[in-house]
């Protein structure tokens, strides 16, 4: 393989190639599917995974639909219908919604940075197997006819063990663990890489969006994260030890839960829905030819939104009755969270103006959000009010306008962004016609399966119900919802065939197929393991539109070790060099550990004390300091590393 | 029954606000939504150079603020709209009549208070209120949180244990509303609705008057029968019927039951088939609901329906 035509290669750059991907080679032998630290590789099957839980969740969704396409069916049990939307919110939310943002910033973060990993690879090990495992184990408890039932949102009383003995809200519980430990360690690994480990040149401000918007959500998660493993640890407490943190009988307050758990719940829906703003930002870029108008505004937006998405989390509990100058503090804010969403769609219909559109699936994805995330937009703005808020709140409506934001406003970018981004996944290109056709199938599905639900909503049709009387009128527009998910489940099933088949069919890419700008479509496709052979030295945004076969590289970075460069947080200066560790099993030895324990704690408060020993002797291991020599850490060529010149490159 | 339990379909003065005020917002939206889109498509579609120049067009950028300058001021006038609505419904004038609303895993206990003792009765999954005036309901859960909601006459509340919440609600037209759970509750959150029936005033009056008479006093063989069955099985553990020795009060209230318009929160309508049904399989009519199986020897059910149905 060649790596000399890419846009920063030097001559004689082979050698290097073949070199560096020696050095950074993944494990290898019977066990490396344990030991795996490469970001590709943990990238995809975080992405692969999240999907698969996603594929599920898809069903359950499919599922609830056929029980409500009419009056007092009896497809499902109430038992299992209240399973089934628990574990349906659950998965979208816990296992697929954040996880999957999070693992495509996994793969392309350090591709768009133009580096050569992601910080922390071990600890996006144990990330992916704690995902892995929590996904697991409530799945599990579902076939044991175990899992939740008592709403994604768990609120006690409902959930305390008066009322859910047993251990299904337990399940939940742990699930929080181990899905937001994993969130929340992806999202440390993703502020330190994209903050240290730039393309020197890259500055703050010329970081691409969809990296903005990864960096934004990551911070988030960070802040907001915390609330709901506080809210599932108080929980547990009431649960397995008998606490009374949330029983009114004794003192405890059933609203303090409401209070934590929607001030992680409102913040999560920015984390989902931010990196798809991201992903717009790259494929209107790319296929409108030109970049987006308004870099700062769009910037600006990305964090208004981080702020201001802490600060509507009340516009969830206007129903518990509040005082009114409150009311109005959360309305005003959840309607001000719609000034810089506006501000970023008109910049880039702005783009879109003065661009020359390529009707690309990727693009047309996009456009589909148009049409259905400005729909739940407004119906957000409609929620904003109180007075209607009241009407609406718990009702086929809010489900109406939630899928409106969540599939219209993070699902279709991110099919978009997956499949401008495949080549860079499988090196191979999926198939247009197919693409197409799972989008119209995909949008008209959706339209028919959610549009009809305002309208259920607003004749009195709540949520969370798993039936309603012939008398109610409500059998027609539920039938044709429960259509209408036919089709958008035929939709994402083209849109998985075209995923799968296209890997190993698919025509092969090149490098750059879309003629992209930033710096991912300077690497091969898919990226070598080590990404770029000289890090390129960017001076504005979309490096690779601004000629950059004469753009300065950077060289002297270590072949023989896995040597990084860590740049200053702004103005991505050079600063030192970082040497990667090698393989290694203990991030899932830690993550069996951890996991363990959890899965124990369902039964017994001594799980904590049994399994943290364990647990800690695995970080333990983990972080033991080894000869630098027997992992590589010294490099053995010493040359100080420096920018070079095309021009003064040895020959 | 369409419109009953409807939003849109406004019977009271706060829901006719809201009605409104939905109204405002949703034109507002429908407005936004095909401006934004139009823009969208023109930019799609409009006629381009032959080759784009990079720069900025500045036509493009003072639309973009322009654009950006309608969406703060239509989000202000959404809020006043709002927040003037919310300080309409909230003006409802104090109510003179009080009633106490308990949710219950899965049905709805009504209470009407009076401060003499002996004036004050209770009925189940039915609130009888005059037209047009204020009735503040005080709404309290003993289990888990559920939430009033009848979307004719007034948005939702919820009733949250260890609290007390009230709603005021004023039916301006006569007629009846059906309301439902609106905060998932458990097993049976579907099966959990309500009747208000909203009456005129004289109406009301002698509904009140009938409504703490004791219960109906057997009159036929037959219902003396029933009676007895009903009292001798484990129904007066749970149930109540005033003038007889059953003061259960975990479960409706079953005075003037017959009077109702349905059984199990508005699960079956009131009618001696269902009601029959009702009795022997609770379980399998609404599953999890705490009403136990009832173990009756045949030629019990006939009677014991009867009386029931008596209690009007």
């Amino acid at each position: 393989m060649s790596v000399e035509h890419l846009p920063y290669a030097l001559p004689g750059d082979d050698a290097l190639h073949a070199q560096l991907e020696k050095t950074w080679s993944p494990a290898k032998g019977p066990f490396r599917w344990f030991m795996q630290i490469d970001h590709h590789i943990l990238g995809k099957r975080f992405i692969i995974t999240a999907f698969v839980w996603f594929a599920l969740g898809g069903i359950l969704a499919a599922l609830m639909r056929f029980q409500l396409a009419r009056p007092e069916n009896t497809l499902l049990s109430n038992d299992q219908y209240n399973q089934i939307f628990t574990l349906h919110g659950v998965t979208m939310m816990f296992l697929f919604a954040v996880p999957v943002m999070e693992a495509v910033a996994i793969y392309m973060i350090p591709l768009m940075t133009g580096t050569r990993a992601l910080a922390f690879p071990r600890l996006t090990a144990y990330s992916y197997y704690m995902f892995l495992f929590g996904g697991i184990m409530i799945y599990v408890a579902f076939f044991l006819n175990m899992a939740p039932d008592t709403g994604w949102f768990t609120y006690p009383p409902l959930a305390s063990p008066e009322f859910a003995p047993g251990k299904r809200v337990d399940v939940w519980a742990q699930l929080v663990n181990f899905t937001e430990i994993s969130a929340i360690a992806v999202a440390l690994e993703v502020i330190v890489a994209v903050l240290k480990q730039r393309a020197p040149g890259m500055s703050i401000n010329r970081l691409p969006l969809y990296v903005w918007s990864m960096l934004v959500t990551s911070f988030m998660i960070v802040f907001a994260m915390p609330a709901v493993m506080l809210a599932s640890s108080y929980l547990a407490l009431d649960r397995l030890v008998g606490t009374h943190l949330f029983n009114p009988v004794e003192g405890g307050d059933p609203l303090l839960w409401q209070h934590l758990f929607w001030f992680f719940g409102h913040p999560e829906v920015y984390i989902i829905f931010l990196p798809a703003l991201g992903m717009i930002s790259s494929i209107i870029t790319a296929f409108c030819r030109r970049q987006v108008f308004g870099y700062t505004a769009m910037v600006l937006s990305q964090v208004a939104t981080g702020f201001i998405g802490f600060g509507l989390w009340v516009h969830h509990m206007f129903a518990t009755g509040l005082p009114q100058s409150g009311e109005s503090f959360f309305t005003a804010a959840s309607m001000m969270i719609a000034i810089p969403t506006g501000v970023q769609i008109f910049c880039w219909i702005a783009t879109i103006w003065m661009g020359r559109p390529v009707y690309k699936p990727p693009l047309v994805f996009v456009l589909g959000f148009f049409a259905i995330f400005i729909a739940g937009g407004l119906s957000g703005v409609m929620l904003a009010s109180v007075p209607i808020d009241l009407q609406v709140h718990d009702t086929m409506f809010v489900v109406a306008h939630l899928h409106y934001v969540l599939i219209g406003g993070a699902v279709f970018p991110l099919l978009g962004a997956l499949y401008y981004w495949y080549p860079k996944f499988t090196g191979r290109l999926m198939n247009d016609k197919l693409g197409h056709l799972s989008f119209w199938l995909a949008f008209i599905g959706f339209n028919l399966t959610f549009f009809p639900l305002h309208k259920l909503g607003l004749i009195g049709m709540p949520r969370r119900v798993y039936t309603y009387l012939e008398d109610t009128g409500w059998g027609p527009l539920n039938l044709m919802a429960s259509i209408g998910v036919v089709i958008l489940g035929l939709g994402m099933l083209a849109y998985f065939v075209n995923a799968l088949v296209s890997a190993k069919k698919g025509a092969v890419a090149t490098a750059d197929p879309w003629n992209g700008g930033t710096l991912e479509w300077a690497t091969l496709s898919p990226p070598a393991h080590y990404n770029f052979v000289h890090m390129p030295v960017v001076s504005g945004h979309e490096p690779l539109w601004h000629a950059p076969e004469h753009a300065p590289v950077v060289t002297g970075l270590s072949t023989t070790a896995k040597e990084v460069l860590v740049t200053r947080t702004f103005d991505a200066e050079p600063d030192h060099r970082y040497v990667y560790p090698a393989p290694t099993p203990w991030p899932f030895l830690a993550a069996v550990a951890t996991g363990g324990m959890f899965v124990a704690l369902l039964f017994s408060p001594w799980a904590l004390v049994i399994g943290l020993p364990i647990a800690s002797a695995c970080v333990i291991a983990w972080f033991w300091p080894s000869s630098p020599q027997k992992e590589g850490k010294v490099p053995k060529e010493d040359a100080s590393p420096g920018i070079v010149r095309k021009s003064e490159a040895p020959a | 029954m369409s419109g009953i339990q409807s939003a849109l379909h406004p019977a009271g003065v706060q829901a006719e606000h809201i009605a409104r005020l939905w109204d405002v917002f949703l034109w507002v939206s429908v407005v936004v939504y095909v401006v934004v889109l139009a823009f969208l498509a023109a930019a799609l579609l409009r006629r381009r150079p032959e080759i784009v120049p990079n720069a900025v067009d500045p036509r493009v950028r003072s639309a973009v603020s322009i654009a950006a300058s309608i969406t703060v001021l239509t989000l202000l006038g959404l809020i006043t709209a709002s927040v003037f609505t919310s300080r309409s419904i909230a003006s409802v004038p104090e109510a003179a009549l009080q009633v106490g609303v308990y949710g219950r895993q899965w049905w709805w206990q009504v209470e009407y208070d009076d401060r003499d003792k002996s004036k004050r009765f209770s009925t189940a999954n039915e609130l009888t209120i005059p037209v047009g005036v204020p009735v503040t309901l005080h709404l309290q859960s003993s289990d888990v949180i559920h939430s009033f909601w009848v979307p004719n006459l007034h948005g939702k509340r919820d009733l949250i244990p260890g609290k007390r919440t009230t709603l005021t609600i004023r039916a301006d037209k006569p007629g009846v509303y059906r309301g439902q759970c609106a905060e998932f509750c458990g097993y049976q959150h579907a099966k959990m609705a309500l009747w208000v029936n909203a009456v005129p005033a004289v109406e009301y009056a002698q509904w009140v008057e009938s409504s703490r008479r004791p219960s109906k006093v057997p009159s036929t063989p037959q219902e003396r029968k029933g009676q007895q069955i009903f009292m001798s099985s484990p129904c007066p553990l749970c149930h109540t019927i005033q003038g007889t020795d059953a003061n259960g009060k975990t479960a409706p209230d079953l005075t003037h039951f017959a009077s109702r318009r349905s059984i199990a929160a508005g699960t079956l309508p009131n009618r001696r088939g269902f009601l029959a049904g009702w009795i022997l399989d609770s379980q399998h009519v609404k599953p999890g609901n705490f009403m136990p199986p009832m173990v009756l020897e045949q030629g019990e059910v006939e009677p014991l329906v009867t009386y029931l149905e008596s209690l009007r």
